[in-house]
């Protein structure tokens, strides 16, 4: 799986907030079809570097790259464009819209962009796929948590991306909703996507990702295949501290 | 376009012939009643067409309509220019002060943008008053042309019905659904890939188009221009009250707001002259805390209620 | 010289309405555009007792802080509340705030026209004083001591006692403040309250030395709300500097150029503002 060229580039990057150093001298490749793991104990700065990739923060200094373009210059909107979608920690649908309108939102406006019967036959399409047919003309405030948690990944597929970014969107699943959800994750993988996911649920990583970069106190401080890094020495010691 | 449009586009036009039809049976009095609805309805609307679906109160209305009346009233006066031509660049001064404006506030929370056109009007009203005494002198602008009260209802219907196909165009085009998102939650816009930023200012120069269009066709009402008769506040607040009367989130909402009150505030008017702030007031409060989706809300709610 | 003087003295009482509105939005979170008519009502009361009972308007403020005080305190309870309570979202809490507050500030303006239709004359303390080689009147400088010390007395108060330590809480989160135990909704009605008797002081003190009406509050709110996005909100510190700034951006202007041109410098210190540091002139970037 690991077989495809790098499609983001991440070099050097660095956040500060004031005097706080959210994320250090970050380095690390994505590679087109993988799915990659950013992993670390709380407050080590993996939502942060997820917000520099999408865009949502400006970097403070360093690089990411997608395909030649320069993401880390380029405001939030043009990343979208660009073919960065996302997830939010806690979920953000569009109160004011219909289940169908959400999707069609991110057809409308993302990566591929489609307009009128094309975007609204996509989005039916997708829903389909991720099972919320049934509620394409509902508002959005009937659906379930993971209901509502589905509806955003269909918004972010739907202007078909080059690359997802997941970020903790496995969290506050019971447990027969975290099934559902990882298998749609894995579905993705199947599909050959990019994908990249921000989590705290260690199945998860060991099932889902081709490979983990695992961060602490902002800085990179492991990478590799998930059963490696999870037994790495430095690894348990950031998590369990130095006992 | 389907079914549904055709029925809707010939609504909008016959309504807008019944209008045309005003003039032939009102008489002088109703007339100028005619002209000052007919004004707040292209006011409203076009308002409406920003400040519907994104939620940033705009203030800026007085601000670009006193540009429309007093170009209009400078360039008749002082330059021998024609009314039309005045029309035409008191719009393309008011686009591009409102896409100043909007590039300076409108990529900031919406509080700095409804402070920043609070007090533009006033702030204009002063510059105009300065430049006036100390380099033009301080005389009187005379606006004098053969327009009768029906001819200006007539252009103001015009606006009117421009304003609103331009919405009902937009509600259908990727602005309009823009728009839409962004209302309901602009970090999740940024992140679908929509611009929010310029669809935001674009639709603010539109409703500065169109205010200083309108302040344009008005001027030959009074005449007379000084900036304190075209540059006043109070007109801000009046369209932004008519709007939400009626309701802000549908496109034919401030249409509804603004005959009502049109009226209403006419009687007020002359029965109570003393009040009419204090009244303007408890309209607002009224509006808040017991209609906060207009009229139309009201009507939506009931027809809901009467369905369940 | 002169101008640096007047500039300061007049930025003294900016201050005080400015922190006024600052505890406002900054902890209730409610953006009150009738801030400037509760000044106007302050400067108001000090002219009626100056006029009908000779009573000296230092004294007036001893009246004016707590009616206020009472005042505000309804507005928050009965008014702004229910929008509170009602709004899913900061963002339309926000808008129907404004509105709301627009409401109460043409309602005020109403009711204070029918009160007193023309201008707010009076003559208090209006003797020349000589304070480094330059003269001014006698009631702009105790307007300045007197802005001082209660702005002075706030600060001690928000970071030496316990509700005021509770008043900072609210302002850096309400919902953290929530989870230590602290009653949210009673700080920010105590400090919507406060800040509205603070602005209402600052009118009593404007009263003395500048002549208003009864429907000049809109150009206080604009001044109030330009201070405070200059100077961050919730930050006091910012806010003086920032009233400062804006007392001597005025009083220049309307001593080199022309008085009517004191709200466009405003506004073009406001526009700088917003293009070069809408976090404030202390606040950090926003994350």
């Amino acid at each position: 799986m690991t077989t495809g060229s790098p499609l983001l580039t991440v070099r050097n990057v660095t956040k500060r907030f004031g005097g706080l150093v959210a994320v250090n001298d970050m380095t690390f490749d994505v590679k087109e079809h993988e799915v990659m793991g950013i992993i670390g104990p709380n407050g080590s700065g993996k939502t942060t570097m997820m917000n520099l990739i999408s865009g949502a923060l400006p970097v403070t200094s360093g690089a990411i790259d997608m395909r030649g373009h320069l993401l880390s210059q380029a405001p939030t909107h043009e990343i979208a464009r660009l073919g960065v979608a996302r997830t939010f920690q806690l979920v953000r649908v569009l109160p004011g819209l219909s289940v169908i309108e959400n999707v069609m939102a991110g057809a409308v406006f993302g990566h591929r962009r489609r307009w009128g019967n094309e975007a609204r036959f996509f989005a039916e399409a997708l829903l389909e796929r991720i099972g919320l047919g049934a509620h394409r003309h509902q508002p959005v405030s009937s659906l379930t948590y993971i209901d509502q948690k589905r509806l955003e990944i269909a918004r972010a597929l739907a202007g078909e991306p080059a690359v997802l970014l997941l970020d903790e969107w496995l969290a506050g699943l019971n447990p027969t909703e975290l099934q559902i959800g990882m298998d749609l994750v894995a579905s993705l993988r199947g599909e050959g996507r990019t994908v990249i996911l921000v989590e705290h649920v260690m199945d998860a990583i060991r099932s889902l990702c081709d490979r983990c970069v695992v961060m602490n106190s902002g800085r990179k401080i492991a990478e590799g295949a998930p059963e490696d890094v999870l037994s790495d020495a430095e690894v348990i010691r950031a998590y369990l501290g130095d006992e | 376009m389907n079914g549904k449009d055709v029925q809707s586009l010939t609504a909008i036009v016959v309504c807008i012939i019944a209008a045309a039809c005003f003039p032939f049976i009102a008489d002088g009095y109703w007339m100028s009643i005619g002209v000052t609805a007919m004004m707040y309805m292209a006011l409203a609307t076009s308002w409406a067409l920003f400040s519907g679906p994104t939620h940033y109160i705009s203030l800026a209305t007085a601000a670009f309509f006193g540009i429309g009346g007093y170009l209009v009233g400078t360039g008749m006066s002082d330059y021998d220019l024609s009314f039309w031509l005045m029309m035409a660049i008191s719009a393309v001064v008011a686009t591009v002060l409102a896409a100043l404006i909007g590039l300076a506030t409108l990529r900031l929370s919406g509080v700095y943008f409804v402070i920043f056109t609070l007090g533009l009007a006033e702030m204009i009203r002063n510059l105009v008053s300065w430049v006036q005494n100390n380099f033009l002198g301080s005389r009187g602008l005379y606006v004098l042309t053969d327009f009768t009260d029906a001819d200006i209802y007539w252009m103001l219907l015009t606006v009117a019905a421009a304003v609103y196909l331009l919405g009902w165009l937009i509600n259908r085009s990727r602005l309009g659904f823009a728009l839409r998102i962004i209302g309901n939650d602009e970090t999740v816009a940024r992140h679908v890939g929509i611009n929010t930023a310029w669809s935001k200012v674009l639709l603010f120069m539109t409703t500065g188009f169109f205010a200083a269009i309108v302040g344009a066709i008005i001027a030959p009402r009074y005449s007379y221009i000084e900036p304190n008769l075209v540059f006043k506040p109070e007109l801000s607040f009046l369209v932004v009250i008519m709007a939400l009367l009626g309701g802000a989130h549908r496109l034919w909402g401030p249409i509804v707001g603004v005959i009502p009150f049109t009226l209403l505030w006419e009687a007020i008017s002359i029965s109570f002259p003393n009040y009419t702030t204090l009244l303007l007031g408890l309209a607002f409060l009224l509006i808040v805390y017991f209609i906060p989706r207009g009229l139309i809300g009201l009507i939506e709610d009931l027809v809901e209620r009467s369905r369940a | 010289m002169d101008i640096i003087i007047s500039g300061l003295l007049l930025g003294g009482t900016y201050a005080l309405m400015a922190m006024g509105l600052n505890l406002q939005y900054g902890v209730a979170r409610i953006m009150n555009l009738a801030n400037g008519e509760m000044l106007v009502l302050g400067a108001l009361a000090a002219f009626t007792f100056y006029v009908s009972v000779q009573l000296s308007p230092l004294l007036t403020m001893f009246i004016v802080a707590p009616a206020a005080f009472l005042l505000n305190w309804l507005i928050y309870r009965f008014l702004l509340r229910p929008l509170v309570r009602r709004a899913k979202n900061q963002g339309q809490l926000e808008v129907d705030s404004i509105l709301a507050t627009f409401g109460m500030s043409f309602a005020l303006v109403g009711v204070m026209v029918s009160i007193q239709g023309g201008y707010f004359t009076y003559s208090f303390l209006a003797d020349p004083f000589s304070i480094l080689g330059t003269t001014v009147a006698l009631n702009r400088l105790i307007a300045f001591i007197l802005a001082v010390i209660i702005g002075l007395a706030l600060y001690l108060w928000l970071h030496h006692s316990r509700p005021g330590m509770a008043v900072r809480a609210v302002a850096v989160s309400s919902d953290a403040s929530k989870l230590v135990g602290i009653n949210v909704s009673r700080v920010s009605a105590l400090a919507f309250a406060l800040g509205g008797a603070i602005t209402a002081v600052g009118g009593t003190l404007i009263s003395t030395f500048i002549t208003l009406d009864a429907s000049i509050g809109v150009i206080f709110t604009m001044k109030a709300l330009i201070i405070v996005i200059m100077g961050g909100v919730g930050d006091i510190r910012g806010a003086i500097i920032a009233a400062a700034i804006l007392g001597l951006v005025e009083t220049a202007v309307a001593s080199l150029i022309d008085p009517g041109l004191t709200l466009a410098a405003a506004y073009l210190i406001f526009l700088l503002v917003l293009l070069f540091r809408p976090q404030g002139l202390f606040g950090r970037r926003a994350t």
